[in-house]
């Protein structure tokens, strides 16, 4: 990447990642340079695979769940090309580290949307919530359990009624509720983890 | 049978051998049941009845050879019985008054025929057979203490060869332990009905305590000593002019959790005495007092002493009798328990003594056990503070019938134990959706466990999980039940740390849920030493308030300020709170304009303003600006908070000049409109009443017609309002002009009508009130005509003396403003010995009123003559000897006034009167001169008394006062002077003239 090249890119992301300043902007760059060397070039340098991704995820945030990785990955990969490109980690990483409410409501919802069908179906609710319960109760079915839960969160969220979540009734769910941003599983960074990874990577900001 | 009558029943002097049995109920009772028991013995047990004696049975009997009839041998005076044994002998002979029995047939049919004698002969029967067991089957059957095996070897027996004698043996050792047992029983009803205890007794669980005794942590008693080693022959210690009032011994305890303690053991019970335990063991000198309340036996009161007495007894005697019950249960059954018992406890190198211990031992474990299940709560935390503390009552008990939301949380509790953090937070939430503030909902948490799991979540790193927890818990902790729940399961431990995180939302909902719990004083007591109080001071911190303070910044502060307010209820933390630096972010804070903000900052203040370091910090800090402008706020409970803190600083002087500085009066006195918020209206009416003892703001008052206001609110007010509406009325009294606004507005009657009150802080206002009043002589008239006098006498026999002082103050100006006042005080009966005799009370202050309402009441000669009657001289001059100066000066003008009447004044020399008060003209405030000079003037009438005076050199004090510039003390130490100079001369005229 050319120098000028490099320097545009810096400014177009620094106006689309509305929430990071340009040096840091650049130290997310960086580290995308890092994480591209180190993956296969399949893409010619362009971005980096699942892989990686669900590998940096783990790492940086300690998130583990592969389903709900897997869908972080599809909600990065804007065009869905199976790379993540420079422009689509930082605006990504934006969301994560320092989203609105709304910004993270959307993220959220489409990460929980698992067909991508603007709706999260039980079907859904049951796939993300399967792995959910650590002890089984013994006297019951072992999918019963989830099955009720399923029930008890979509009672709890479902405010048209039909049976399933569309994101007006998420968005509604979660500003009466916050902790529901994340009913699914965890698929943000914990406070903890995104300020030692802020640290860690614009720790080395250039002045 | 052998080990009741070993121990339960009362030998008379225990030597071995022949003793004798007392005639005491107990016995009787005893010896009644063997009768029965052997009467029906040959009806119910005709096998075993057959069975003849190892040996015979010998006694010496009244029966003579004529009542024997039928199936006897009768030659003379023998008798033989025709039964005879298989070796041919007859199982009955009757020889010289000497009965020989070899069967339990012969013994049941010898009862019937001994009809009225039964009881003579079943003792002498036992007397003379002191073990009958070894006469019965054999010496191997011995009653041994500790070592009895005599059933074991039976079964072994049984086992090897079961022959028919071996088989009837056990069955009468069963049925004669039985009995035994139940002998054991019906003695130990006797016993515990009698609850004298004697020396044996005593003893024994001396040395029972002794066993468990000695250094360590299990034992139950560090040591346990009689004070003397020396036994009398009647088995008690103490000295014998004690001995007489029922005391046996004295014993110097050292308990694990309390100094050593010295108690007497007396017949009447146990009980801790006066005696100071000196290290040194000289000048130790038994004080026989009674300083406790009576128990029944060391045990019990060792257990009202020391909570670790209890807790380690317990754990002793619950592995004894584990081991009691383990052995009864492998072996025998229930009738062997006794021996059992024994044989364990020498296992357990406890050493069994005769007599009751037993008996005893039962009692006191049986007693135990079910003490030790009650709850350890009794114990208690000690605590100086006095506040009133919540107690959790279970409300719904008895309703058994399990609710919907019963079912519905029990079903979501399931997910938040067995759920990953995701479905914990699904659960969490969707519990939230019941109504978490009815009590239902609360207790069915509690009740299904949840409440134990939502504490739990609080201890891991899920912060998600945290918050869920916490938003259920603030909302639960609603519930008292539910708080101290919380309290035990170390919930405010965790809670307090959580205040560290650096989730702020997570902060605040921790604070206000501490909030919520430490509302009573364990609670925040655990705050506190677990930091909590520290950090929640730093919450306050944790902003730069000013205009551009964030919303979240002040929420956070409002939690914290919340969970301050409930902890600044205990001392301890209102001291905490200042040293963590908290009063300068209070005062910070009360600058915001935030009404739920200010609220808990200024529900904390006036926690805390009953500390003088606070009220010190609130007027330093110009607090008071804020506060004032607080009470013009429009919410109602900011206004009652702002009061409140007023009423409890302007006990100093220097902020009631504040408030008015800050034009706070004024506020204060439109507040007073509101009389339907009577909290409010009782924070406003305290802060008026305290802020009315200083002159300037009563003359602000009178500005704003406070004291027309205040009339109005005289009726109809609940206590604490009436408390503080009486006490301003009295600071206004003080101001001339103010008592004719009473009467002008009517108040004088609602005022008198008050003294006829119960509640001891409301009288004493009201006599104040009353004082005040009577000093305008037409508000006097009114007084005398509603018989305020006679109430306000009446006060006088109040057990309060604040109360009786303030009376007595206040009679003050009722007797020196009535018409007719001699005739008034005579007319109430019994009135004048009645305020005579209070002299004698303990307390300064009712003695200086009631010295000034005798000074008052003296001024009437036929008055003085009856008090004098009553004895008021030598009471008078028994007080002179006191340091106190408003003592000293009532005294002096009580004595000058006394001196008026008969030989009083010769009396007071007699009575040694004289001489201290000529030592009060030493003192340095001049009112107390003026009060002495003029009883010394009174006094010097007395030739006598000028030569006591003279003794004590009040020449020359009394020359230096000469020159004062208060007339009426010149004048009084003048005339003094010449009565000493002219008896000085009279003298010298006798003499040389």
């Amino acid at each position: 990447m050319s120098r000028k090249g490099g320097k545009l890119l810096l400014d177009s992301l620094t106006r689309s990642a509305k929430h990071f300043t340009k040096s840091e902007v650049e130290c997310l760059v960086k580290l995308f340079d890092t994480l591209v060397a180190k993956a296969s070039s399949q893409f010619a340098g362009a971005g980096f695979d699942r892989t990686v991704f669900r590998d940096t995820l783990y790492h940086a945030f300690g998130m583990t769940d592969d389903v709900v990785l897997d869908r972080v990955f599809s909600t990065f990969d804007k065009d869905n090309t199976g790379c993540i490109t420079v422009v689509e980690w930082v605006e990504g990483l934006a969301v994560l580290l320092r989203g609105t409410l709304e910004e993270k409501m959307k993220y959220c919802f489409a990460v929980y949307d698992l067909n991508g069908d603007g709706y999260i179906s039980k079907e859904e609710m049951f796939q993300m919530l399967k792995h959910s319960l650590l002890i089984q109760p013994a006297d019951e079915e072992p999918d019963e359990g989830v099955k009720d839960l399923v029930e008890i969160a979509l009672k709890k969220m479902d405010y048209d009624h039909d049976g399933k979540l569309s994101f007006t009734d998420f968005e509604q769910a979660v500003r009466d509720e916050n902790l529901l941003l994340e009913a699914f599983g965890p698929c943000l960074p914990d406070i903890k983890s995104s300020m030692s990874f802020e640290q860690k990577i614009f720790r080395e900001v250039p002045k | 049978m052998g080990v009741a009558l070993a121990r339960a029943a009362q030998w008379t002097s225990a030597g071995s051998g022949t003793g004798t049995l007392e005639i005491t109920p107990l016995n009787k009772a005893l010896l009644n049941q063997i009768i029965q028991f052997v009467e029906d013995f040959s009806t119910k047990h005709p096998q075993e009845a057959a069975f003849v004696f190892r040996e015979p049975l010998e006694w010496k009997t009244q029966l003579d050879s004529s009542v024997f009839g039928e199936g006897y041998e009768i030659n003379e005076a023998a008798v033989q019985s025709q039964a005879k044994g298989k070796d041919g002998q007859p199982l009955l002979i009757l020889s010289a008054s000497t009965l020989r029995v070899r069967s339990f047939d012969q013994l049941s049919r010898l009862l019937r025929i001994a009809m009225g004698k039964k009881l003579k002969e079943a003792q002498a029967c036992l007397e003379a057979n002191r073990d009958p067991l070894v006469k019965i089957l054999g010496p191997e059957y011995e009653t041994v203490e500790g070592e009895d095996m005599s059933i074991l070897q039976l079964f072994d027996k049984v086992k090897k060869e079961s022959d028919l004698e071996t088989e009837l043996k056990i069955k009468i050792i069963l049925l004669l332990h039985q009995l035994d047992l139940q002998l054991l029983n019906s003695s130990l009803k006797q016993i515990s009905q009698d609850v004298r205890l004697n020396p044996a007794a005593v003893n024994n669980e001396v040395n029972f305590l002794k066993n468990f005794s000695g250094q360590g942590e299990d034992t139950v008693l560090e040591s346990l000593d009689y004070t003397s080693d020396y036994m009398f022959s009647n088995g008690c210690r103490a000295p014998p002019w004690r001995q007489v009032r029922g005391e046996i011994c004295y014993l110097v305890v050292k308990p694990h959790d309390t100094d050593p303690l010295c108690i007497t053991c007396s017949t009447a019970g146990v009980f801790l005495n006066g005696v100071t335990i000196i290290t040194d063991n000289e000048g130790e000198d038994i004080d026989y007092e009674r300083k406790s309340d009576l128990y029944k036996d060391i045990v019990t009161f060792l257990r009202e002493i020391s909570p670790r007495f209890v807790e380690n007894i317990a754990k002793q005697v619950c592995i004894y009798w584990y081991l009691v019950y383990f052995f009864v249960q492998m072996f025998i059954g229930r009738n062997c328990i006794v021996n059992l018992a024994e044989r364990l406890c020498s296992l357990l190198k406890i050493t069994f003594y005769y007599s009751f211990v037993t008996i005893w031992n039962w009692r006191f474990c049986l007693f135990l056990f079910s003490k030790a299940s009650s709850s350890p709560e009794d114990v208690g935390e000690s605590s100086s503070e006095t506040d009133e503390d919540e107690q959790p009552v279970r409300r719904l008990e008895g309703n058994t019938d399990l609710s919907p939301e019963y079912w519905g949380i029990q079903k979501l509790a399931k997910y938040v134990k067995g759920g990953d953090p995701t479905a914990t937070v699904i659960a969490l939430c969707s519990m939230r959706d019941f109504n978490l503030s009815e009590e239902t909902c609360q207790l069915a948490i509690k009740d299904t466990g949840c409440l134990e799991v939502l504490i739990n979540l609080l201890d891991t790193e899920e912060i998600k999980c945290q918050t869920g927890s916490l938003k259920i818990l603030k909302e639960i902790s609603q519930n008292v039940l539910i708080r101290h729940a919380i309290a035990d399961f170390g919930g405010l431990e965790i809670m307090v740390k959580i205040l560290d995180s650096p989730d702020t939302n997570l902060k605040c909902l921790a604070a206000e849920t501490i909030a919520n719990v430490a509302r009573f004083k364990r609670a925040r007591k655990t705050v506190r030493q677990h930091g909590g109080i520290k950090r929640l001071v730093e919450l306050l911190e944790s902003i730069s308030v000013g205009s551009s303070y964030q919303a979240k910044d002040s929420e956070t502060a409002r939690c914290a300020a919340l969970a301050l307010w409930s902890c600044s209820k205990s001392t301890k933390n209102k001291k905490a709170i200042r040293k963590a630096g908290g009063i300068p972010l209070l005062a910070r804070w009360l600058k915001c304009s935030h009404t739920n903000i200010l609220i808990p900052i200024v529900g904390t203040l006036q926690e805390c303003a009953s500390e003088p370091s606070y009220r010190l910090a609130i007027r330093t800090e110009g607090m008071i600006e804020n506060l004032v402008k607080n009470l013009s706020s429009e919410h109602e409970e900011l206004q009652m908070l702002c009061a409140s803190a007023i009423f409890k600083c302007a006990e100093d002087e220097e902020i009631r000049d504040l408030v008015r500085k800050h034009e706070g009066l004024q506020p204060l006195s439109v507040l007073l409109d509101n009389s339907e918020n009577k909290q409010l209206l009782a924070a406003v009416t305290g802060a008026i009443w305290k802020c009315a003892i200083s002159r300037e703001n009563v003359l602000k008052f009178q500005e704003y017609k406070t004291v027309e206001t205040l009339v109005t609110l005289l009726t109809n007010q609940p206590e604490e309002v009436l408390i503080n509406v009486i006490g301003a009325l009295g600071e206004c009294c003080q101001e001339e002009e103010n008592r004719g606004t009473i009467r002008r507005c009517g108040g004088i009657a609602p005022i008198v009508e008050l003294l006829t009150a119960t509640n001891q802080a409301l009288l004493v206002n009201v006599n104040k009130a009353v004082g005040g009043c009577a000093m305008d002589p037409e508000n006097m008239l009114i007084i005398d005509s509603l018989d305020g006098v006679r109430l306000l006498w009446s006060l006088l026999k109040n057990p309060n003396p604040d109360v009786q002082a303030s009376a007595a103050w206040a009679l003050c100006p009722c007797v020196e403003n009535a018409k007719n006042s001699g005739e008034m005080v005579r007319s109430l009966v019994g009135g004048l010995e009645l305020i005579v005799n209070l002299l004698k009370s303990k307390d300064k202050e009712v003695l200086t009123s009631v010295c000034a309402a005798i000074a008052n009441i003296a001024k009437d000669q036929e008055n003085l003559a009856v008090m004098t009657d009553h004895g008021v001289v030598p009471l008078l001059s028994k007080l002179t000897n006191t340091n106190n100066n408003k003592l000293r000066r009532h005294l002096a003008e009580a004595i000058a006034h006394c001196c008026m009447w008969g030989n009083n004044r010769v009396a007071f020399g007699e009575t040694k009167g004289v001489a201290p008060l000529a030592r009060y003209l030493k003192s340095k405030d001049p009112l107390v001169h003026r009060a002495t000079a003029l009883a010394l003037y009174q006094l010097s009438e007395d030739p006598n008394n000028c030569v006591i005076m003279h003794e004590n050199g009040v020449v020359k004090l009394l020359l230096a006062m000469v020159g004062s510039t208060d007339d009426t003390l010149q004048e009084a130490a003048a005339g003094c002077i010449s009565n000493i100079r002219r008896l000085a001369l009279a003298t010298e005229k006798a003499k040389y003239g």
